[in-house]
């Protein structure tokens, strides 16, 4: 037996076994880059699932976005008068003065009235069974109606100063549609109210009040002398500046019915339209649930992978534990591995989605927007998802004997 | 019995596997450092069981190990893992090497453990290839190498981090006799720097190159010879 020198460490601490985290790295990319095609084909469930959901939020927020966009342009400042009903529960009728006075208001860029005339209804020919009107309203309306909704004509023209002393009559988009007539070119009739009335305009459609797209628009001098409509409208709408809309809002109803203003509804249609856009932007939870399933899979995917790959692994692993790696060390090393894949797969996912949604909306020419929320989540979710798969293997790589895995 | 001499002590160690099969039945044996040991014995002796324990590779059912004057029952498992990576070289007949990896790499893979840069863990293990006669073979991978040279590159490994105790596991199992007695002499070598030995064969001839020799049968140490 030799003699101990006074390099002797016997009763000396015993060192740590330590795995630098940039070994640590290191060592987890070594292990995934011998497997490539494998790690690849992981990693693409998980990105694929990532991807699809990112997708699905992308094009429904895009969509979204288009539409608010869209009602952007045709402006949120215009404003809607409707009689209300009484406290008894009858319907209240505007005066005839309202017009004029709300005219008048100061902050009121343009506005016009809409009459409705119930006792007519239109149809193509008088062949056509009454009962057939095909929900097909009469209004009679201002000339500046088209202006003023922010929509024009498909055809034709609106009404003018002709229109007030001859019977014209112009069509909303799906009344058109209702009555087949596509265009106003030669001579188009419609029979309204046992008249004979000349189409001279179909109206785009009207996006801030789609209602009055099943109408049919008639001037207002001759809605009084051939149906004795009375003048009180039935519907003002008027552009406020874009400052002062609420301040024009709150004091519609004084102004519109002195006596009584609590008859007066004042409403501002962007508002219900913006939040139907909002509704419709929410991506259907349908498609959410098909992304979810697909994440699923790609992580049952890295957990299999992983689950083989301990497996195959046995005497790396004994040789590890013998080279003086922890329990912990090594489940920390496979858990590692799939992190990788899971935050490659979730990167892939982004991108994969945002492509699609890019596609989506260049092909739709929509706006291209995905939400914030989705390029901080989506990664974030396939990197825990995936990770928590590796997290069964991993225990599994650590409770291994060291003894046993390196008799393979 | 633990006199500062001593690198490995045994006592009445028993080790039973689930099943009741005792594969060590009262072992008591102790290793002065800078000893050179060849264990003997037919297979199922329990020679590579008394090697993982003295390796702490596994725990005894009862009795205690010694590695220098620490008992192991009263030290965690993170320290063992500490205790192997920094004092103790296994080399196996398997060899254990990663195909993926050169020679360096496999070497530099030996001294992970330690904490040690990877630099750094580099430059000993070149230095521990030139040892074992490599020096020319640094980036070979494991199937571009002869069994005898793989199986250096497994003792580089083992060695790179000075350990101060050696175990190897029929180390020649693998290899034919010329390359063999190679790899043997190379190990005397290497320990005369003052790390322990402790190698396992069944080769009589490679045994009897050790000053001493522990003889096992059943779970037992029958036979303790020095030369």
């Amino acid at each position: 037996m030799s003699l101990t020198g006074p390099e002797d460490l016997s009763r000396a601490p015993i060192g740590i076994a330590r795995l630098p985290v940039r070994e640590l790295f290191g060592t987890a990319l070594a292990g995934l880059a011998t497997r490539r095609l494998r790690a690849f084909l992981s990693a693409l469930g998980i990105a694929i699932g990532i991807g699809a959901m990112v997708a699905v939020v992308g094009v429904s927020a895009s969509a979204q976005a288009n539409l608010l966009a869209e009602i952007d342009a045709l402006g949120t400042n215009l404003l809607t008068v409707t009689p209300g009903q009484t406290f008894l529960g009858n319907n209240e009728v505007l005066p005839a003065a309202s017009v004029p006075m709300i005219a008048h208001m100061q902050h009121v860029d343009s506005d016009v009235a809409i009459y409705q005339v119930s006792v007519a209804d239109v149809y193509r020919t008088p062949l056509v069974p009454a009962a057939q009107t095909g929900g097909i309203g009469v209004d009679a309306a201002g000339e500046n109606l088209p202006q003023v909704l922010g929509t024009s004509t498909a055809s034709g023209h609106f009404l003018d100063a002709i229109a007030d002393r001859y019977p014209e009559a112009v069509l909303g988009a799906q009344a058109a549609q209702g009555l087949q007539i596509d265009q106003v070119g030669g001579h188009v009739l419609v029979y309204l109210g046992r008249t004979w009335f000349t189409v001279v305009g179909i109206l785009e459609p009207a996006l801030l009040d789609s209602t009055l797209d099943s109408e049919v628009f008639i001037s207002l001098p001759v809605a009084e002398r051939i149906f004795q409509v009375r003048p009180h409208p039935s519907e003002i709408y008027l552009r406020a500046s874009l400052n002062e809309v609420k301040g024009v809002s709150s004091l519609l109803p004084p102004t519109t019915d002195p006596q009584h203003p609590d008859g007066v509804q004042v409403s501002r249609p962007s508002d219900a339209l913006e939040a139907r856009a909002a509704a419709k932007g929410q991506f259907t939870t349908l498609l959410l649930g098909l992304g979810a399933v697909a994440l699923l899979v790609g992580a049952i995917g890295i957990a299999n992978i992983m689950v083989i790959s301990v497996l195959e692994r046995r005497s790396e692993i004994g040789l590890r534990r013998a080279l003086g790696a922890t329990r912990r060390h090594i489940s920390v090393q496979f858990l590692t591995e799939s992190a990788i894949l899971a935050a490659i797969g979730g990167l892939a996912g982004l991108l994969l989605g945002a492509g699609a949604t890019e596609v989506y909306a260049l092909t739709r020419h929509e706006p291209f927007v995905v939400p914030l929320y989705a390029l901080i989540a989506a990664p974030a979710a396939g990197f825990a998802i995936g990770t928590l798969a590796g997290l069964y293997p991993a225990l599994k790589a650590a409770r291994l004997s060291p003894t046993e895995a390196l008799r393979v | 019995m633990t006199s500062p001499a001593t690198a490995l002590v045994l006592s009445d160690v028993v080790k039973e596997y689930p099943g009741g099969v005792a594969a060590l039945r009262g072992v008591s044996v102790g290793i002065g450092r800078s000893e050179q040991v060849a264990v003997v014995g037919p297979s199922g002796s329990g020679k590579t069981t008394m090697l993982t324990i003295m390796g702490t590779l596994e725990r005894p059912t009862s009795g205690v190990v010694h590695v220098g004057d620490r008992n192991l029952a009263a030290v965690s498992d993170a320290e063992l893992a500490g205790l192997r990576a920094h004092e103790i070289g296994f080399v196996f007949q398997a060899f254990h090497l990663q195909e993926a990896m050169t020679a360096v790499d496999n070497v530099a893979l030996g001294m992970l453990y330690t904490g040690e840069s990877l630099k750094r863990r580099r430059a000993a293990a070149s230095a521990a290839l030139e040892r074992v006669g490599l020096g020319h073979r640094l980036d070979f991978r494991p199937q571009q190498l002869s069994g005898g040279e793989r199986q250096r590159v497994a003792i580089a490994r083992a060695i790179a981090k000075r350990p101060k105790i050696i175990l190897a596991d029929e180390p020649t199992g693998n290899l034919d006799s010329t390359s063999g007695g190679d790899v043997v002499s190379l190990l005397h070598r290497l320990a005369a720097d003052g790390a322990t030995l402790g190698l396992i064969t069944h080769d009589e001839s490679i045994a009897s190159g050790f000053p001493r020799r522990l003889q096992m049968r059943d779970g037992e140490i029958v036979a303790d010879e020095r030369a």
